[in-house]
């Protein structure tokens, strides 16, 4: 939380650096991966400002509390063209009540194959890869995962509809998303009978004016280990583009079953820069 | 509950909407708005290095004439756009994604400074954003 508080004071203080050409809010906050998108969702969206032949450097900071958890990511990643974004994210999930911690990394690619978020009638699409790395296991292993370590692989569809709603721009985003993680990742990969499945993932956003928008997200999940149940992943957030260097993003999430303790719901907190 | 609070946000947000009796020329600001719009997005390009260089040869005036008549027209205004299509005139001029992010950033500004309506900037958003494919990497 101290991260958070730190970032979101140099950022507001550092005014209007250097950033790309972009057009604000179009390359999304950070998801808790590290992926530009919303707070649980990767888009297709690529991060940061950097427009045709710019580079862009952003970093994240956000928590996600819930009744008895606590999630902290924190990641770096940079953008190319318009087109690639690499990213690296560091994520600690505490177990407020069990006990201990389950540490997972995760690097992140992204490359837009078609479209153009806000200029073309086709969507935006991009396509990604998450490599995810356990650094504790042993919990995960005792409970049945298979491997401390699995990849992801995505497609992801974003449109910004100008003028749709009460005069406002309305992103729609959907993803398709084919894994083996559990409560992803946190809790390991495969075991025995679990195989990679295809999972949907949306968002949709409404931007009440250039610096504001108010979002609803989705996010099914596989619920492959059988010694307890995962389920599917909900969110409200209100994201404040403060200008093209700093965002912060509120929000209230429903994670639903985690480990056996049921109904686990309650706040998320992310604040990104970007350069 | 997601359900309603969308639904209940969608109806605050229409309650403050305008009335759509007016047209969009006239939500502009008219004649004097859309001329100061065009103003404003000159000056955004004249103090803009990264995009300037396309305007070394253009005949300064002529052009801010056929912009005015161009939004004028396209805003449904009492103006015939007398150019030749976005296709051929930007044709040969290597302009890049960048370039017109740029000139769309420089058209927000200017209508941010003329107080224009974020429905009204919206929807004359929706009109321009579809000349992406006839203007850049021509």
């Amino acid at each position: 939380m101290k991260n958070i508080l730190i970032g979101l004071c140099l950022l507001t203080a550092s005014g209007s650096l250097m950033a790309g050409s972009k057009v604000i809010a179009t390359g999304g906050a950070t998801n808790i991966e590290g992926n530009s998108g919303g707070g649980i969702v990767p888009w297709a969206t690529i991060n940061g400002y950097s427009s045709s032949d710019e580079w862009s450097v952003n970093t994240f900071s956000g928590r996600v509390g819930v009744d008895d958890f606590t999630l902290d990511s924190f990641g770096v990643g940079t953008s190319f063209n318009n087109q690639w974004e690499l990213s690296y994210t560091r994520q600690k999930f505490a177990l407020d009540t069990i006990g201990g911690e389950l540490r997972q990394d995760i690097l992140g690619i992204k490359y837009k194959v078609a479209g153009e978020l806000l200029y073309t009638s086709m969507p935006q699409i991009s396509v990604g890869a998450q490599f995810k790395k356990n650094r504790d296991f042993a919990l995960p292993a005792a409970v049945g995962a298979g491997d401390d370590s699995g990849y992801e692989l995505y497609v992801a569809a974003s449109k910004v509809f100008f003028d749709a709603i009460a005069g406002r721009n309305l992103l729609l985003n959907a993803t398709v998303r084919s894994t083996d993680a559990h409560q992803t990742g946190l809790l390991g990969f495969g075991g025995e009978g679990v195989g990679h499945k295809l999972m949907f993932e949306s968002s949709a956003v409404l931007l009440l004016n250039y610096n504001l928008a108010v979002g609803a997200e989705f996010k099914q999940k596989p619920n492959q280990l059988g010694f307890a149940d995962e389920q599917h992943w909900r969110d409200l957030f209100a994201a404040w583009f403060i200008n093209k260097n700093a965002s912060v993003v509120l929000g209230y999430v429903d994670l639903g079953d985690i480990a056996g303790l049921t109904e686990q719901t309650g706040f998320y907190v992310s604040v990104e820069g970007t350069w | 509950m997601v359900k309603y609070i969308l639904l209940a946000a969608t109806l605050a947000l229409t309650a403050c909407q305008h009335s759509p009796e007016s047209s969009l020329y006239q939500r502009l600001g008219g004649e004097s708005g859309v001329e100061k719009i065009v103003d404003g997005v000159l000056y955004g390009i004249e103090h803009d290095q990264s995009i300037v260089h396309h305007f070394e040869d253009t005949d300064i005036p002529r052009f801010r004439r056929l912009l005015i008549e161009q939004f004028c027209e396209l805003s449904g205004g009492p103006c015939k756009y007398t150019g030749v299509s976005m296709q051929e005139s930007h044709t040969g001029f290597q302009i890049t994604q960048a370039h017109f992010d740029a000139l769309v950033n420089h058209l927000i500004t200017a209508m941010q400074q003329q107080k224009v309506a974020i429905e009204a900037q919206n929807e004359f958003l929706a009109m321009l954003a579809p000349m992406y494919k006839d203007v850049v990497y021509r």
